[in-house]
Formats: structure tokens, C-alpha cells, sequence
């Protein structure tokens, strides 16, 4: 599927007058993916939306167009706390739930592959294997996530610098994941209104997506994503986003400073019961020529937890703002 | 949280002191490692350091080395903000103790993303939704 020249040209000017955001071309993908589930809401084609805008549209419609495309921008182990939680707080639970082989997770929606490849990233040191199923429907960022190959402004977006230095190698001016990571994810087409992708599954990550689509669809959705899951799973939704209101079958568990959404069925171990691991540690490639890493945050490096820091400190002298 | 930004350039240490502003940072700027040493030595207090590589008198890898020498300085948290790509450098700013390491040029929001990674966001970082 790709989109018309006019539809890209429209929006691109619509993003570029409200948000002084610029669309250069060859980002029709990223029109296409953001676009389309609301076109989708309205039964109709993308082209067909932005011709009805064109012929115009209420300034909230254009308004939610430009918020569409100017947010949930993709960033690597976006918000932290669900990445950082997995290996130490997460698997525990899992294990303790059956996932005694391996571990599966589906990252719905994954687009440009950053969040199927901060999960692998963030699990790299589990002591299970690890396979990721990653969808999307469209298949140009399927492509791009498939190559795992990332500009250097990509890899700046939320990319602890010890796992860019791991888990990437140079190629030109941009970072590829390593080819051992790349084959734990498995990408595919994939349709949230369809069946789910064969499970079972210990985890699906169906971040800031929900949020496109209607009631009635965001409990079908959940629905079928709770069939796929083995028993004890979990979803990952959001920052934001809650099953509150929206879907009765699930329950909230923190674990670690994550926030986790469990389908109501069978019996599961309790959260407290099930002690953590501490978090992995991350040991970063030295270059021939360097002395050996005799920096403990170095050898030791745990790429989540922010460094000590001292009690605030006072009033700079002569603070000042930067105009 | 305050910030000390170490650049030779002044539209850097602009840059990179406006967007730390816009998060909250109260910001004091250096135009080299020596100058940051000698606001540190008159008893300057800080949270975070953005230290650009490539600087005169004292670069950014001399200065991240003398601070993490440093008892009262070990504290502080130490961000790279540099040109400098190669896989190399990096791994040299990780060994020698920069907590962070951030490529220029970069949007401010990736800026925002590496302080959340270090916890130094004064709020969580809230989905958008």
C-alpha cells in the first residue's frame, strides 16, 4: 500500500503549518502508519480521509491529524521502566508462572522495530531464551525493521550508550543491531483487527495504540491478545494507557516500577511471593589499545540505574537561565 | 537539579543550556575542561555535567577523568555531548566514568530521553496517549 503524492503533500504542509515539524519525502511510511488507523476509525481509505480534509474539516479534526503525526514518536526503551523491569522483576514472575524453556513475546504495533529490539536488548542477559514476534501493519517499516539499521539522530532517542556500544556495530553513518539480536525477532504483517499471531505468549507489548481505536474495538483487541497469552502472562500498555474502564477481564500488577495488565483467569502465584533478580550487567566490548576497564561502573555497567547522586546541591552562585 | 554545560561554543553551551532550562535545570556554562575544573574548585555544586569532547586547554575526556578522580566531584553525573561517533570514543567516555553519551547534532528531546534514562527528569516521563 502506499499513499498518493498529493495526500503525503497535504499533510506534510498541514504537520509543517501547525507544528513546524518537516516531512521530508520518503516519509510517506510514517504518514501512512500514523494516518491510517484513523482513516480506518471512519471506514474509509487514507486517501480518501485526507481528500475529505482537503475539501475541509473542522479544526479539531486537523488538529488531531497534526497531534497523530507529531506524537508517540518512536524511541528506544521508551519510558524506562517497562524495559528496566524485565530481567530482574518480570522474569521472575514468568518463571514462576511456567516459562521454564523460553520466553515469547509479541510486540504488537512495533513500527520502525525499536521497542521489539529494546525488549531483546533489555533481556539480553536473561538466563532463557528469548523470542520476539514483532507486527505492524505496514509493511515499508516492517522493511526498515527488518534491516535494524538506525540514523544517528534514531539511536540518540533514549539509548543507553553502554547497549548502543553492545548491541551496535557502525555501518557508514549509521548503527545496525547486531546480527545475533536481530535474529530473536521475528517480523511480521500483521492486522490488530485480526486473530492474534499464534501464541501462546508471556508478554504483549501493545503500547500507545489502543488509544486509535474506539471502545468496542480496544476490548476486541484486548480480548484477543488475553487469548494468546499463557496463563500468568501480562500486557505492557502505555505509560498512559489503562484496561480501567475500558476492558473488566484484566488486573493491574506493578513489578518493579512497571505496571503490568493480567488477565483474570486461572490461579497465579501472588507478585510478593516471587523474589527478584538483580538487574542484569552489561559488559561493554573494550577496544584493543585500552587500559583494562578498571572504572567498577564500567565492568559493572547497569545500563537502567541512574549513578548515586549527592544530597541537591546549593544555589549555584551565579545561576542563570540561557536565553 | 542544577547542570554545569562545557562547550568551546557558545551556540552549543546556548543550545544545550536553553533545553536543559526548559526541563527544570537550573545551568552554569564553562568554555573548557580547566574552566569547569576551576568553577567546581571555587565550590560550584552540581547535579549534571554536559561535556563536549573537543575543547582547548582541557577537553572533555581530560576533565570527565579528573572528576571522576575526585572524591567530592565523583558524584556528579557525567554526560558526553559530542560529534565525536566512533564506536571507540564511546567506550573510551564510558571507561574513563561519563555516565551518558550523546551525539551531536541531536533534538531536545533526546537530550529529555537520556536524563530520564539517568533518573534526572524532576517527573517520570509520561506516555503520550
Amino acid at each position: 500500500m502506499s499513499i498518493a503524492p498529493d495526500t503525503f503533500a497535504f499533510v506534510a504542509d498541514l504537520v509543517a503549518r501547525r507544528s513546524a515539524i518537516r516531512l521530508e519525502p520518503g516519509k510517506e511510511y510514517l504518514v501512512e502508519s500514523r494516518l491510517a488507523p484513523i482513516a480506518r476509525e471512519r471506514q474509509v481509505s487514507l486517501d480518501e480521509y485526507v481528500r475529505r480534509l482537503r475539501a475541509g474539516a473542522p479544526d479539531d479534526e486537523l488538529a488531531g491529524v497534526v497531534e497523530a503525526m507529531t506524537t508517540n514518536e518512536t524511541s528506544w526503551f521508551r519510558d524506562v521502566a517497562p524495559f528496566a523491569a524485565l530481567t530482574p522483576h518480570v522474569l521472575p514472575l514468568l518463571r514462576a508462572a511456567g516459562a521454564t524453556d523460553r520466553v515469547r513475546v509479541w510486540s504488537a504495533a512495533c513500527s520502525t522495530g525499536q521497542e521489539p529490539y529494546s525488549i531483546v536488548m533489555a533481556l539480553a542477559d536473561a538466563p532463557l531464551p528469548v523470542e520476539v514476534v514483532a507486527t505492524d501493519l505496514n509493511e515499508q517499516v516492517l522493511a526498515r525493521a527488518r534491516e535494524g539499521q538506525y540514523s544517528q539522530l534514531e539511536v540518540n532517542r533514549g539509548l543507553p550508550a553502554a547497549v548502543l556500544v553492545r548491541h551496535f556495530e557502525r555501518v557508514g553513518a549509521h548503527w545496525r543491531v547486531r546480527a545475533d539480536l536481530r535474529g530473536r525477532v521475528q517480523f511480521r504483517r500483521h492486522n490488530l483487527m485480526d486473530a492474534a499471531p499464534p501464541g501462546p505468549f508471556d508478554l504483549v507489548f501493545l503500547r500507545n495504540v489502543l488509544i486509535y481505536f474506539d471502545l468496542p474495538t480496544k476490548r476486541a483487541v484486548l480480548d484477543r491478545v488475553a487469548r494468546v497469552l499463557r496463563p500468568g502472562g501480562f500486557v505492557v500498555l502505555g505509560a498512559a494507557e489503562t484496561t480501567l474502564g475500558v476492558h473488566d477481564g484484566f488486573e493491574r500488577v506493578e513489578a518493579g516500577g512497571a505496571v503490568l495488565h493480567r488477565p483474570l483467569t486461572a490461579p497465579r502465584p501472588p507478585v510478593s511471593a516471587v523474589p527478584s533478580v538483580p538487574a542484569p550487567v552489561v559488559r561493554v566490548p573494550m577496544p584493543r589499545g585500552l587500559p583494562p576497564a578498571s572504572p567498577p561502573h564500567l565492568t559493572a555497567l547497569r545500563p537502567f540505574s541512574a549513578p548515586a547522586r549527592p544530597a541537591p546541591a546549593r544555589p549555584l552562585p551565579q545561576s542563570r537561565g540561557v536565553s | 537539579m542544577r547542570a554545569l554545560v562545557v562547550d568551546d561554543s557558545r551556540t552549543m553551551r546556548r543550545i544545550v543550556g536553553a533545553t536543559l532550562n526548559d526541563l527544570g535545570f537550573e545551568t552554569q556554562e564553562a568554555e573548557n575542561g580547566a574552566a569547569a575544573l576551576a568553577l567546581l574548585e571555587a565550590g560550584l555544586e552540581v547535579d549534571l555535567a554536559c561535556i563536549d569532547w573537543n575543547m582547548p586547554v582541557m577537553d572533555g575526556l581530560e576533565l570527565v577523568t579528573r572528576l571522576r578522580a575526585t572524591r567530592e566531584w565523583r558524584a556528579i553525573t557525567l554526560m558526553m555531548v559530542t560529534t565525536e561517533s566512533e564506536q571507540e570514543k564511546i567506550v573510551r567516555a564510558l571507561a574513563a566514568g561519563a555516565h551518558e553519551y550523546l551525539l551531536k547534532p541531536f533534538a531536545p528531546e533526546a537530550l529529555r530521553d537520556k536524563l530520564d534514562l539517568l533518573g534526572m527528569l524532576p517527573q517520570p516521563a509520561g506516555g503520550a496517549a
